[in-house]
């Protein structure tokens, strides 16, 4: 079975994100980046996948820049056996990506893809969905937990009541939630031996999808600031000002 | 403009979501059409047709959409989307599983999460954790729209509307309902109670979340958790709050044992009045929260519950 692991170079989780002065995007000069985490946790996914047996290869593959590299090498260091770079340097919406990774899909024809279920940039939550559709295959999204059984995956789903278990016909898309895995770090060894692997670059244009945008950014700001508050000294002190001053408790 | 909302709906009860997603979609028309897909909705058509502004509740009831997988569900929504020009549902896990299939089969770019409708293409929505605010304009003939139910008002009721049945039996042949985990709960939803108080890493067990039961009833809120919390296993992942979690924005928040990391704070920070227990007085939450307590949880949640 082989599976694709679509990942994207986001804003590392540990950094706040600054609004442009100019209003225009968010800065992201000199920012320390890194694989977004619910890619991380499709990548260490598949790898297991492999180890099982259950996959024969874990293709990575990477949107964006030529930077994005970074991240595939990453992937490879994980243990993803090769990895395809789309190159562009258009700011993409999922549409898009999808577009392009249905692409992909049509071409080396994956019974699995997995995908993290958001990016902690656009925090949009669109791109496997879309690719299942666009591939007209099942999805399993929010997934945390995946066993791989026939020709089905039986995928449970982080939803709002709860736990929801499907039964997938494969060829499938799954996306990442956080208790799916405990993504492992790369050994030294491994990013070494990674520098060797195949890494593909296409040029996204060549794909014959067309980029151009359907949603314009008009302005970004700062979200409004919270007054500073105050610190009490005492469990009572907290409910008299919960009850007089804030009003929200009776 | 014409405009179908997607009614969120949970074992046969419309959920008070679908109510504010009606409020934002009546920013960009006069009157919106609610479609309900499931497997005896009876009441749910009969709530939603008593939602103000709706003008007509278009049902699909039928066993092939009892679990509202996405796969069929999505097909449904396209059949039937030719005569609208917006199509919006709630940011829930439904609706963010369902409509990005709906936008790629229309092969629209979707608009997830907004939280501001400033004219019928021009939209607000949060970007990186909250921490920036982007003004976007969709330059789709269709608007395909998920709406951050947190960020509007409900609606009031009105004498039933118009009720139209339609047989459309998609079979969904990728994927099957296998099964269900519900947790069950007394308490008001996370995303629509007027109260929230969460319990972080600092409750230590799954147990001492029975410290915060006593004040939620009390104060009638719903109880919520940081991702340490469900990660450590204890409570469940329904209970998370923020960027990946759940968003909630309470008339009272209240943080316990919980350090506000970003993700967490971005999904709480819009609450009207944020209080905040912890016994390291550098945690970040400290910088959101309006009344900030330094103390041991385990020494004050008892007080609070008998001084409430
Ligand atoms: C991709 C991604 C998505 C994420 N999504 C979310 C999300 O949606 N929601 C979320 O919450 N997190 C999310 N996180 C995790 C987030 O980064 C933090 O790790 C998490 O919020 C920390 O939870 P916590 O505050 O409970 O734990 P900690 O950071 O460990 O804080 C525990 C706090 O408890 C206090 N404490 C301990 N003992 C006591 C005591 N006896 N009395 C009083 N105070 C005490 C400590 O001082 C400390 O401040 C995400 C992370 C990533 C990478």
């Amino acid at each position: 079975m082989k599976v694709l692991v679509p990942i994207k170079r986001v804003i590392d989780y540990n950094v706040k994100a600054r609004v442009k002065p100019d209003n225009t995007d968010v800065d992201l000069t000199n920012v320390k980046m890194a694989m977004n985490p619910f890619c991380e946790i499709a990548v260490e996914e598949a790898i297991r996948l492999k180890e099982a047996g259950t996959a024969t290869e874990v293709i990575a593959v990477s949107i964006g820049d030529k930077a994005c590299q970074e991240q595939l090498r990453t992937a490879l260091a994980l243990g993803a056996d090769k990895a395809i770079h789309i190159q562009t340097d258009a700011k993409l919406e999922s549409l898009h990506v999808a577009k392009l990774l249905a692409k992909l899909v049509d071409e080396h024809q994956p019974e699995l893809v997995i995908l993290g279920k958001q990016s902690i940039d656009s925090d949009n939550n669109q791109t496997g969905q879309m690719l299942a559709a666009l591939t007209r295959r099942s999805q399993g999204t929010f997934a945390s937990k995946m066993v791989i059984d026939g020709g089905k995956a039986l995928v449970t789903r982080e939803v709002d009541g709860g736990l929801q278990t499907l039964s997938l016909l494969l060829p499938a898309v799954v996306t990442t939630d956080l208790r799916l895995n405990e993504p492992r770090y790369a050994s030294l060894p491994n990013i070494m031996k990674a520098k060797r692997k195949p890494l593909e670059v296409i040029e996204a244009d060549t794909l014959g999808v067309n980029l151009t945008p359907r949603i314009e950014l008009l302005k970004v700001e700062e979200p409004s600031k919270r007054q500073a508050g105050v610190i009490v000294d005492s469990v009572e002190e907290l409910v008299s000002k919960l009850r007089n001053e804030a009003k929200v408790i009776s | 403009m014409s405009v179908l909302v997607v009614a969120e709906h949970e074992n046969g009860q419309l959920k008070a979501e679908t109510a504010k997603v009606i409020n934002a979609a009546l920013k960009v028309a006069e009157g919106v059409d609610v479609l309900v897909a499931g497997y005896n909705v009876d009441d749910v058509v009969q709530s939603a047709a008593n939602i103000a502004g709706v003008t007509k509740v278009r049902v699909v009831d039928n066993a092939l959409f009892e679990y509202q997988l996405a796969e069929n569900t999505a097909d449904l929504i396209v059949e039937i989307a030719g005569g609208y020009t917006h199509i919006l549902a709630s940011a829930s896990t439904t609706g963010k599983n369902t409509l990005p299939r709906v936008a790629a089969l229309l092969d629209v770019s979707q608009i997830s999460e907004v939280i501001d409708v400033i004219d019928s293409e021009t939209f607000k929505r949060p970007i990186y954790a909250g921490n920036a605010i982007a003004t976007v304009k969709s330059n789709e003939a269709k608007k395909v729209i998920t709406v951050r139910a947190s960020a509007f008002e409900s609606q009031s009721e009105q004498s039933a509307c118009e009720v139209e049945i339609l047989s459309l039996a998609l079979d969904n042949t990728l994927s099957s309902f296998v099964s269900v985990e519900q947790t069950e709960s007394e308490r008001p939803e996370l995303n629509v109670a007027p109260v929230v108080i969460s319990g972080g890493r600092g409750m230590q067990n799954g147990e001492n979340f029975a410290l915060l039961n006593g004040i939620a009833d009390k104060l009638g809120a719903a109880i919520g958790a940081s991702r340490a919390a469900v990660d450590a296993g204890f409570v469940p992942n329904d209970m998370q709050v923020g960027q990946t979690g759940k968003i909630v924005a309470p008339d009272l928040y209240i943080a316990v044992g919980i350090s506000g990391a970003i993700q967490h704070l971005a999904g709480m920070k819009d609450s009207k009045v944020i209080v905040a227990i912890n016994k390291d007085p550098d945690a970040p939450v400290f910088q959101v929260a309006d009344y900030g307590l330094v103390a041991d949880l385990f020494d004050v949640l008892p007080e609070l519950e008998s001084a409430l």
